[in-house]
């Protein structure tokens, strides 16, 4: 047997915007095994809903995580509507499926950058962002806040998209959509970025279903799991959505799926303004919760679970989230195995890590 | 800003942030705001940097790394506190985890408000902190000199 060393990676590391720390237990170059530590990011706010109230605590759950806020901000919300028997008007659940979908897009062109800086491709990196500049513009525009929005509230939502704003929202997503099948034409077929994402990073469909991987970790395995497809949530039950796929289950898949994610968002959002009705955007909100619930949704990353638990008070009891990056992380160690020491950047990225969901 | 002598590098810690100030800092650093015209260039090694941005409040996990990033840069150095979690501990102040912004740990020099921060504020601290390092390096240098007179004399 080799002898083994341990390399400690992290928490400051260039190829991480987010601190988490692993211990690399090498032979030679190989990684045999990979152990994590995590807690960088730990602030404890589950609790905070001991002292804000039900209503204020929407503003911390958007603040779970910069990246999914608007679909942090809502799970917390339809969990609570739910204890509260609610009915949220369905504007508001067409406005927050439109809200959603544009997250996913500005996640995942933010998750190809990262990649693409991974793999050293600082071009694609810097186009990959540029595109995603065009949808915090509409965010802009139609919120107010580039990553914070804050347009959630228990019952429906505050803000509305007037049909004139819907129509050039759309006119800007075809004229993105040219840009983006170039930008992504790059990343499927170009000799480099194959050279790095091809063979690497294998998890088997077995594997994914038994380590409890989700969302495009868990699709690029070969399991059609998507709970947008389920239609609990929002205004998904009314729209056409079908898993995207791919039986690879290597880091190419993982950013192929992402991709075609890409293109299903921007049909989806397309969907949702053909359809959305005239009509309030909130419903009142009368006394406080009394119950529980669980709300599963899906993130860009994965599914997220939200637990709520009320006392008929204005505090609740419990809130409790589980995120996806902290359900793909033993799938992440299992791919981290039998790699190179030089991939692990790009195989902690391939899980599209988010350490402050995780972490909260 | 008409005279800038030097191009400092920058390095970005996320203390314990929602993510939030991190992506708006990331995305300066991309074509739209594209803060490297300033001559700052974004670096991953403490070693190599001069002014040190950090998201997010301290907690008792993080406390340590701060400081440690924060001793391995080498002198001057400017800290530039982005957001209102690094300003105060912003609207995780009452967590349990959470010890208040990073100058409970380190001193800064700079605060950036924003929950989260603007890029266009960003750009504005990072702006104010390349302008203080200037001075900071004037006087570094005069001090060193003068040390070194001081030594030379003898």
């Amino acid at each position: 047997m080799a002898k083994q060393s341990i390399v400690p990676f992290g928490p400051q590391h260039p190829v991480l915007p987010e601190p988490i720390h692993l211990d690399l237990v090498l032979e030679d170059e190989t990684v045999v095994k990979a152990v994590p530590s995590i807690g960088y990011v730990h602030r404890g706010l589950e609790r905070l809903v001991e002292k804000k109230d039900y209503q204020e605590f929407v503003y911390v759950a958007e603040r779970i995580c910069g990246i999914c806020s608007f679909m942090h901000g809502m799970g917390y919300c339809e969990a609570v509507e739910h204890v509260m028997r609610i009915d949220v008007p369905e504007r508001a659940k067409y406005l927050r499926t439109i809200w959603c979908e544009m997250s996913r897009l500005h996640s995942h062109l933010l998750w190809l950058g990262l990649l693409a800086d991974a793999f050293g491709f600082e071009s694609l990196f810097m186009q990959s962002w540029r595109m995603r500049e065009k949808i915090l513009d509409m965010f802009e525009i139609s919120t107010g806040g580039r990553v914070i929005f804050s347009v959630n509230r228990i019952g429906g939502v505050l803000k509305d998209i007037p049909p004139d704003m819907m129509r050039d929202f759309l006119s800007r997503l075809s004229d993105m959509e040219k840009d983006l099948r170039r930008l992504t034409q790059t990343f499927l077929t170009d000799y480099t970025v194959n050279t790095r994402l091809r063979d690497v990073g294998f998890l088997t469909k077995e594997d994914a279903i038994s380590l409890g991987a989700v969302g495009p970790m868990l699709r690029a395995s070969g399991v059609a799991y998507d709970l947008r497809t389920t239609g609990n949530y929002a205004a998904y039950g009314n729209l056409d959505v079908q898993p995207v796929t791919s039986n690879i289950g290597d880091s190419y898949a993982r950013c192929q799926v992402r991709i075609g994610e890409l293109f299903q968002s921007m049909d989806l959002i397309r969907q949702a303004a053909g359809k959305i009705p005239e009509g309030p955007l909130a419903a009142p909100v009368k006394g406080n919760p009394n119950g529980e619930f669980f709300m599963r949704c899906e993130q860009p990353r994965g599914e997220a679970i939200y637990y709520v638990r009320a006392n008929g008070t204005k505090f609740l009891d419990r809130m409790r989230v589980r995120t996806p990056t902290f359900a793909n992380i033993p799938a992440m160690l299992q791919t981290l195995k039998g790699s190179q020491l030089a991939d692990v950047p790009l195989l902690i990225l391939t899980i599209d890590p988010c350490i402050s969901c995780t972490e909260r | 800003m008409a005279k800038l002598k030097r191009s400092p590098w920058l390095l970005h810690y996320d203390g314990s942030s929602c993510n939030g100030c991190d992506i708006e800092v990331l995305a300066c650093l991309t074509p739209v705001y594209d803060i490297e015209r300033f001559g700052a260039v974004n670096t991953g090694n403490p070693l190599h940097a001069d002014i040190l941005l950090i998201t997010g409040g301290i907690n008792s996990q993080n406390q340590a790394v701060v400081q440690q990033i924060y001793s391995q840069m080498p002198a001057p150095k400017v800290v530039v506190a982005v957001g209102a979690c690094a300003c105060t501990g912003g609207i995780f102040k009452e967590c349990y985890n959470i010890r208040g912004g990073v100058d409970t740990t380190i001193p800064v020099d700079i605060y950036v408000p924003g929950c989260a921060a603007r890029p266009e504020s960003i750009i504005d601290g990072v702006v104010q902190a390349v302008e203080l390092f200037q001075k900071k390096h004037e006087e570094f240098m005069r001090r060193h000199r003068e040390e070194k007179h001081h030594h030379d004399g003898k």
